[in-house]
């Protein structure tokens, strides 16, 4: 009988459950990267009173922005310690917006969707990033910009993301409807329906 | 074990043969499996004598109700998992399995659109899986692959995709050596490539890609160049940037 642990990588206690670290920055995409120039993009909130907040790349610039470092997990088991970011934190672009709904679509160019509950994105746990490392985001990770959520697994963190809308339930989104837990906590190991 | 994720399953070696000098198909027997989809994967859970366990996806290359799971799995050099795959699992060995995982790089008999499968290196083995359904089916529909790869001897279930029962048309694209006297210098798929060896636009494919990110992003890209919607291409990636 084979007896396996041989090459095993080193074990660390910011790592969840099931999960290995990686050097690299894997891309995991279900279609092609959309090609998005900063002129035509724009992102959104939508509530339930049809009130549609906006922003467009100089405007989301010029909103106070933070600099996060913070580690990543994708539920296809790879997680990555200590990742940089700069972005704008949602609780600077909700600020205005008012709402009696629990819940968020997140909608990104390609079509891509993801749900959330408002409050886990709320209180300096979600950003809209448009840097890593120190340049601009690249496409296939998401640029110009996307919806970071590093507390859950890396398909919550929409790339390309365009708007969240504010939702009455908890409705699935692309990979929640294709097999993937509704929540996506990796310390939990939420990672399949 | 009702919902696909809900837990492990106990897949036991049962036969195994190298595909390449680094690549080897593994099938397990798996207790209780409920069958798959062409193009799902799962999760492989492997555990050291102290407790340490490591968990790796693979996608794989069988397809269909039995109790049996086939993957086709290639050593990376730098691997923790891979190369016990490969190199050290012995039949009669076991390791835990999750899944099938995924619902959207699948490929379903009753699809009637014509499918376009694009295979990079070890990116062809989900797609090797749509070939069986699409030949145990009797499917109507259209598909092709193109598959590229480094050198002939690359080449994964080389003699099934070019058996006389094959229903799929392959088209193998050498991008750093070539059989004897092919056509074509070997190098990477350009958009002519593409064009002349996949079904045009016109028929509106199904396209499924699979391979190195750099791959899918070049293909992909040139794919919709070519006229192909962006809502026609799925897309599974492995590595990064």
């Amino acid at each position: 009988m084979a007896v396996f642990g041989g090459r095993r990588r080193e074990e660390n206690a910011a790592v969840p459950p099931g999960q290995h670290l990686t050097d690299g920055f894997p891309v995991l995409s279900a279609g092609p990267t959309p090609e998005i120039e900063t002129a035509d993009w724009d992102f959104l909130i939508r509530t339930e009173s049809g009130t549609t907040h906006r922003w467009d790349w100089d405007e989301l610039q010029a909103l106070p922005a933070e600099d996060i470092t913070v580690d990543i997990h994708c539920v296809t088991s790879w997680s990555k310690l200590g990742t940089s970011w700069r972005g704008v934190s949602l609780d600077t672009l909700f600020a205005d917006v008012e709402t009696s709904r629990e819940f968020v679509m997140a909608h990104s160019y390609g079509g891509y969707t993801t749900n959330l509950p408002l409050e886990e994105i709320l209180d300096g746990k979600a950003w809209i990033a448009y840097e890593y490392d120190g340049d601009a985001l690249d496409p296939e990770h998401g640029g110009p910009a996307r919806l970071l959520v590093p507390h859950l697994y890396l398909w919550k963190s929409a790339k390309w993301v365009r708007g969240l809308v504010l939702q009455d339930d908890d409705e699935p989104g692309f990979w929640e409807q294709n097999g993937y837990n509704m929540h996506g906590d990796p310390w939990r190991e939420e990672r399949y329906a | 074990m009702t919902r696909p994720g809900s837990g492990w399953y106990v897949g036991t070696l049962a036969r195994a043969h190298a595909l390449t000098p680094t690549a080897r198909s593994l099938v397990f027997t798996v207790e209780g499996w409920p069958g798959n989809e062409a193009g799902q994967h799962v999760d492989v859970r492997l555990t050291a004598p102290d407790g340490y366990q490591a968990v790796r996806s693979y996608s794989i290359a069988s397809v269909g109700a039995s109790g049996e799971v086939e993957l086709a799995v290639d050593l990376l050099p730098d691997g923790e998992v891979s190369p016990f795959l490969v190199e050290e699992l012995e039949i009669g060995d076991t390791v835990e399995m999750r899944g099938p995982l995924g619902g959207w790089f699948v490929w379903k008999p009753e699809e009637t659109r014509p499918v376009q499968l694009i295979g990079g290196g070890s990116g062809v083995v989900p797609l090797i899986a749509m070939s069986r359904a699409h030949t145990s089916s009797a499917s109507a529909a259209p598909m092709r692959l193109l598959y590229s790869l480094r050198s002939p001897a690359d080449a994964f279930f080389a003699d099934e995709l070019s058996a006389a029962t094959a229903t799929v048309e392959t088209t193998r694209h050498y991008t750093r050596t070539t059989p004897p006297d092919w056509a074509r210098r070997p190098g990477r798929l350009t958009a002519d490539d593409l064009a002349e060896a996949t079904l045009p636009p016109a028929d509106g494919p199904l396209i499924y890609i699979c391979g190195p990110n750099g791959f899918v992003e070049v293909v992909a890209r040139a794919m919709i160049a070519l006229g192909h919607a962006a809502d026609h291409v799925r897309t599974e990636r492995f590595g990064g940037i």
